[in-house]
């Protein structure tokens, strides 16, 4: 065990390498090449066996990946954005191969307009594909996710496969101190892989991912899928209480921060979070009860935690890093179906959207939410949602809007 | 298979490919798969895309004696990828017995071949991916329908071109982009011409690295004629010079059957309600002279 200075993409790359994964079909995309071109570097030069391989896309990727893993290989891949969702027809059809591969997406904003900052609209486009979902908010704990994520995915009450993700450049490019496991530990803890029925043998012909004919089967084989994801509960629980034992650290589907005696709480995903722990902190210096729930597993929705988590509290100020367009923040909803009707439920559920495509959030915007729903749950009255941008960026926005019309009207006069 | 295949003798009698399937009456893509798969043998994996062959294996049925993997439309070629690295990997760990490896065989319809998967074709021949690519060219989407394709002939009435000139481009060379990218081998088949089919079959399979078998698959439903011509088409594509019988190999196209004399292509148009227009309810002269004309052109350029 040794402490080094990693990026969460060196660390996705120490995840996959520690992991003994055997093959990496791999497709250059910003945030996440870094890890593709550690491993092909480890690759090439003898330090890992495994054996990378550059398709021509994402789509073409994931379905060698897919296909390897069903052959009966471990298999590591990696991509971002624009690159998940290329190759989006494989990431819902992997899950009903029921191959158990790790796919990290280093989360980064969809077009349009195309940009290479973080957000998670991409890694929400995979929420309903059936793959387990990771989401991490330190470099340490996206390597141990992988290790992780290896492990429920390969148990026989899961097969599933499995997503680890990080924020793009907040996370991707930040370096943080890190406890590197030996390679012993990390096989103790991840035995080799057992293929169990996957694989494709001369002596025992097996017909992978046939059609069906009619809603009845297919309805079958689809909540297999899904009854297969729920028990990926119990099972992450399994395993992270053998993790803790090996490795000292523990995580849980989600993360609490200064909860129990919380009347207010922040609810979100992804490093930012880790900002929202800072802004607790100093809120809680001047006297205000707040906390933050950080949602680790999106996938399965650990509904139980949430309601247990958030049980008696006054209000949650859920702040979204994306946006379904024409409703809203998506973890709003999903966490409003979780607390409907549950006991204790918070009375006060609102909706902030920000930090989209490497937009900040400044402490100031957490202290001024944690005002907001404060004040909410005293009148009992839940406020509106709130699209972060402040008057600074709306005119540093202007700005630029007077400079491209500036532009437009030059060329129309033909100066 | 041992000996060399010179005659129809030579060729299997027993067949792998199991009866019964969902596949339409007298389809000459199950035809050629049907003789393929005879000589290719069952250390294969099906690797497969969206097109009619995917209802060839219907849970919990499948008529192969094989592996199977349905892939999506436009990356076969990728999952034969996936599949022969992890076969490899697991032989060189020693996790699998060189006796259990398969051939990767990708079978797609010309929907993926020329259009949709022509990318990860050609990425799978940039690697030099050790795999066998069997097309089944029913010059249309003829799972949904017979719309119209990068492989559709020239005035042929499909779902997607029902005008009188039927469909205004022309049938893309799928052989020559192939050979461009210098792979192991090509060839055209045809499943009417058996012998020279298994000839190349054979070939293909004694042969390491990206190889594809393009075969010509008349398609009743699509193509409009009554199942029991399906082989009579095929052989009139060969005879007319339609369907150039052909391999490339070491550098070379050769041209394995030059037809002579060479028949009228009016005598294959005929046969087709896709190309009915073009004699009812009057003669279309300058369309069926264009046809004859492009087909002249090839076969000039080939004997000159």
């Amino acid at each position: 065990m040794t402490r080094v200075l990693l990026t969460g993409n060196a660390a996705a790359a120490w995840g996959a390498r520690l992991a003994d994964v055997d093959y990496v079909p791999a497709f250059p995309i910003t945030p996440q090449t870094e890890i593709i071109e550690t491993l092909a570097n480890w690759s090439t030069n003898g330090v890992i066996p495994a054996r990378v391989v550059t398709l021509e896309s994402e789509h073409s990727m994931l379905t060698a990946a897919a296909a390897a893993a069903a052959t009966g290989v471990r298999v590591f891949t990696a991509t971002s954005s624009q690159g998940l969702l290329y190759g989006i027809e494989m990431v819902y059809a992997a899950p009903g191969w029921r191959v158990p591969l790790v796919l990290v997406n280093v989360s980064r904003g969809l077009a349009s307009p195309i940009t290479l900052e973080s957000d998670h609209n991409d890694l929400l486009a995979t929420r309903d594909a059936g793959f387990l979902t990771l989401v991490c908010a330190t470099v340490q704990e996206v390597l141990d996710s992988v290790l992780i994520a290896y492990r429920v995915a390969e148990d026989d009450r899961v097969r599933l496969p499995a997503i680890v993700n990080l924020d793009g450049f907040i996370l991707s490019f930040t370096r943080e101190p890190v406890v590197l496991p030996s390679h012993e530990d990390a096989r103790r803890f991840l035995p080799p892989y057992d293929a169990r029925l996957l694989g494709f043998r001369a002596s025992q012909p097996i017909a992978q991912a046939v059609a069906v004919l009619g809603g009845s089967s297919y309805s079958y084989f689809r909540y297999q899928i899904h009854l297969a994801e729920l028990q990926a509960l119990s099972v992450l629980d399994e395993v992270e209480a053998e993790f803790a034992t090996v490795f000292g650290r523990r995580y849980g589907p989600i993360e609490t921060y200064q909860t129990d005696d919380a009347e207010i709480v922040f609810f979100m995903m992804g490093a930012l979070a880790t900002k929202a722990k800072a802004a607790v902190d100093r809120l809680r210096e001047a006297g205000e009860r707040v906390g933050l729930v950080r949602l680790r597993l999106l996938r399965p929705f650990p509904v139980q935690a949430i309601r247990r988590a958030l049980a008696g509290k006054g209000a949650v100020a859920v702040i979204d890093q994306n946006v379904s367009m024409g409703k809203g923040g998506v973890l709003h909803a999903e966490l409003a179906s979780a607390l409907y009707g549950a006991a204790g439920a918070p009375p006060i559920l609102a909706s902030y959207i920000g930090g989209l495509g490497g937009r900040d959030i400044q402490a100031a915007e957490f202290y001024e939410i944690a005002r907001e729903v404060k004040r909410a749950a005293t009148r009992g009255v839940t406020p509106e949602p709130r699209l972060l941008y402040t008057e600074a960026e709306l005119r540093q926005i202007k700005e630029l809007q007077a400079i491209a019309l500036a532009e437009r009207q030059e060329i129309e006069a033909g100066t | 298979m041992s000996t060399p295949i010179t005659s129809m003798k030579d060729l299997p009698s027993t067949h792998l490919l199991g009866t019964g399937t969902s596949l339409c009456a007298g389809c000459g893509g199950l035809l050629s798969l049907h003789q393929a798969y005879d000589l290719l043998g069952a250390r294969t994996v099906f690797v497969n895309a969206a097109g009619c062959m995917t209802l060839l294996a219907t849970y919990p049925f499948t008529p192969f004696r094989s592996s199977w993997l349905y892939t999506t439309m436009a990356s076969a070629p990728a999952g034969a990828q996936g599949i022969r690295d992890a076969l490899d990997i697991l032989i060189a760990k020693g996790q699998l017995s060189p006796e259990e490896d398969l051939t990767a065989v990708v079978l797609t319809g010309d929907g993926a071949a020329y259009g949709m998967g022509l990318a990860a074709t050609s990425a799978a021949i940039d690697r030099g991916l050790d795999f066998l690519y069997l097309c089944y060219d029913n010059e249309g989407y003829g799972n949904t329908g017979q719309q119209y394709s990068p492989a559709t002939p020239h005035g042929a009435l499909t779902a997607t071109s029902r005008g009188s000139r039927g469909y205004p481009g022309y049938k893309k060379d799928l052989f020559a982009i192939w050979v461009a990218n210098r792979p192991t081998y090509v060839a055209t088949v045809v499943g009417a011409e058996p012998l020279d089919l298994a000839k190349k079959v054979e070939r293909a399979r004694s042969l390491k690295g990206p190889r594809l078998i393009l075969a010509l698959a008349p398609c009743p439903t699509g193509w409009d004629f009554n199942p029991q011509d399906a082989v009579e088409i095929g052989r009139l594509a060969v005879r007319t010079g339609v369907w150039p019988l052909k391999e490339y190999i070491d550098g070379r196209v050769v041209h394995t059957r030059i037809p002579h004399p060479r028949l009228p292509v009016e005598e294959y148009l005929r046969l087709q309600g896709r190309f009915r227009h073009l004699f009812e309810p009057e003669r279309n002269e300058p369309l069926i002279q264009e046809i004859q004309r492009h087909v002249d052109a090839y076969w000039a350029e080939v004997e000159s």
